[in-house]
């Protein structure tokens, strides 16, 4: 099955992706729709509270399909600006929308050249076979 | 590895199943969605491919004597066209396994030859990661005993059809009246036009059956009941079917260290009817000086889920550990089965879950979790 990788975002090989906003230092996160695919119908998201610290490469929360539980990393350090409460509510909804209202967390990065060694789209997209 | 296909692979394949490794046979763990297929068996019916459990037919003279001292159960109760689900016991009174016995009618011919009447036939159907073991023991505990043990695990295709409306979908490809089938029975019959067995059993929680056929007619069955529009279920469906449904996943719930009279099957336990079997005696020591650990339902009181191997605390102190735990799509709450310290075994006790280090609140409640209508 083919998914969507949209090029203006960056990719972490564990399926999460980073948008980030150059003007406000922020970054949102996401998981992708490949991986919203591998997990299944989602069912719980367990996301950090504003305010937290993040490290880069760090795990920020859960996400639990009815089989599987996965770790989500962060691709940045920084604080936690805002999470995703809507999908909180409703995490099934996930997939409607991967990139948009699938957002997790909003992140106040400390260094936006952390994204250096993430992966574009092209990159991603050979490394879960299409 | 090359992992084992059933007789239904290339039909999954093409009804787009994402496949899984599962006791070294390649099965589908899901096709449109585990809640979906497991809202249709719940709503109407559905069709899993189970062609990877294991099927001993076990023929000869007192088939039923033997095996009475294999199993807890008092298998006298049978009478033919019955079936008792039961357990394989180790010395320890441990779980080798839990299987379905079916005591079969004899051949036509018997009835007219005297010699022959004395002959019993029995269908054992096993877990898939356990059939090589079980049939290690049982060949080892049948031997000298003139009891052939024919393995058709690889032979034989087997599809289970459950739901409320499985019965009406199964009907009009067999001539015999599946009204008169009850719960856990079975009979050798017409299957489009083949031979088939069709057992009333199954490991959802609902009304259905599960048919045994050769590979050609399971794979004509199951081509014509999805085309009919029955929802084919791969074992994530399943999964979550059984828990709601509270039985045991023999490795996960159930395994050679746990005992039926810990884990909720005292049932099929039948010490006053029957003489020695093997375990016998521990289960007697188990049941004079009780238990000290039981299989319990647990229900979260939040959204986190519990899962297998999590630790199960009171006031802090660890008590006990999960050994299944979902989100049930049915209830819509995370449930789970898990040991817990026998005092603490009362339906309404407060406990906790340990998730991902946090202390999350649960509490012990009524098994199953989810009852047919």
């Amino acid at each position: 099955m083919a998914f969507e990788y949209p090029e203006t975002l960056k990719y972490l090989d564990s399926h999460e992706y980073a948008r980030a906003d150059e003007d406000e230092g922020m970054v949102t996160v996401g998981i992708t729709a490949f991986a919203i695919d591998q997990l299944g119908d989602i069912v719980f998201l367990e996301l950090p509270e504003i305010g937290d610290s993040l490290e880069k490469g760090e795990k920020f929360g859960t996400v639990e399909s009815v089989k599987a539980v996965e770790e989500l990393k962060s691709p940045v350090s920084g604080e936690v600006l805002e999470r995703n409460e809507a999908l909180i509510e409703a995490p099934e909804q996930i997939g409607d929308d991967p990139y948009g209202d699938g957002w997790l967390v909003k992140i106040k990065a400390s260094d936006l050249e952390e994204l250096d060694d993430t992966l574009t789209a092209d990159e991603y997209k050979d490394q879960v076979g299409g | 590895m090359t992992l084992l296909q059933t007789p239904l692979y290339s039909a999954c394949v093409e009804q787009k199943a994402r496949m899984t490794e599962f006791a070294g046979w390649s099965m589908p763990v899901q096709f449109g969605g585990i809640k979906q297929e497991h809202q249709a068996v719940r709503d109407r019916a559905g069709l899993f491919d189970i062609s990877h459990m294991g099927k001993f037919e076990l023929r000869g003279p007192g088939v039923i004597a033997a095996l009475q001292r294999l199993v807890p159960s008092n298998l006298e109760r049978l009478k033919q066209g019955e079936a008792q689900y039961t357990v394989l016991l180790n010395p320890e009174g441990g779980i080798i396994d839990d299987l379905i016995v079916y005591l079969k009618s004899p051949p036509a011919s018997a009835t007219t030859n005297a010699r022959l009447s004395d002959i019993e036939t029995v269908t054992l159907i096993v877990n898939a990661a356990t059939t090589d073991k079980d049939k290690t023991w049982l060949l080892d505990h049948l031997a000298d005993t003139g009891i052939e043990l024919v393995d058709e695990s690889r032979d034989r295709a087997l599809i289970s059809i459950q739901g409320p409306a499985a019965a009406a979908l199964l009907q009009p490809h067999t001539p015999h009246n599946l009204d008169v089938l009850g719960r856990f029975a079975h009979r050798d019959t017409a299957l489009l036009g083949q031979l088939a067995w069709i057992a009333r059993t199954g490991y959802t929680g609902e009304d259905g059956f599960e048919i045994m056929t050769d590979p050609d007619t399971a794979l004509a069955l199951w081509q014509m009941l999805t085309a009919e529009g029955v929802m084919p279920c791969g074992l994530g469906a399943r999964d979550t079917l059984r828990l709601e449904a509270a039985m045991a996943l023999y490795g996960q719930d159930i395994d050679d260290t746990t005992s039926p009279l810990e884990s909720g099957l005292s049932w099929l336990v039948h010490l006053d009817e029957k003489g020695d079997f093997i375990g016998r005696s521990p289960l007697e020591t188990q049941k004079a000086q009780g238990v000290s650990r039981r299989l319990v339902g647990l229900v979260m009181e939040g959204r986190h889920i519990a899962r297998h191997g999590y630790p199960v605390l009171h006031q802090g102190d660890r008590v006990g550990t999960v050994t299944s735990g979902t989100l049930a799509p049915t209830l819509n709450l995370p449930i789970a089965l898990a040991y817990v310290a026998a005092p603490l075994a009362k339906v309404g006790q407060p406990l906790e879950v340990e998730v991902r280090g946090e202390p999350r609140a649960a509490r012990v409640v009524k098994r199953p979790f989810y009852r047919a209508k």
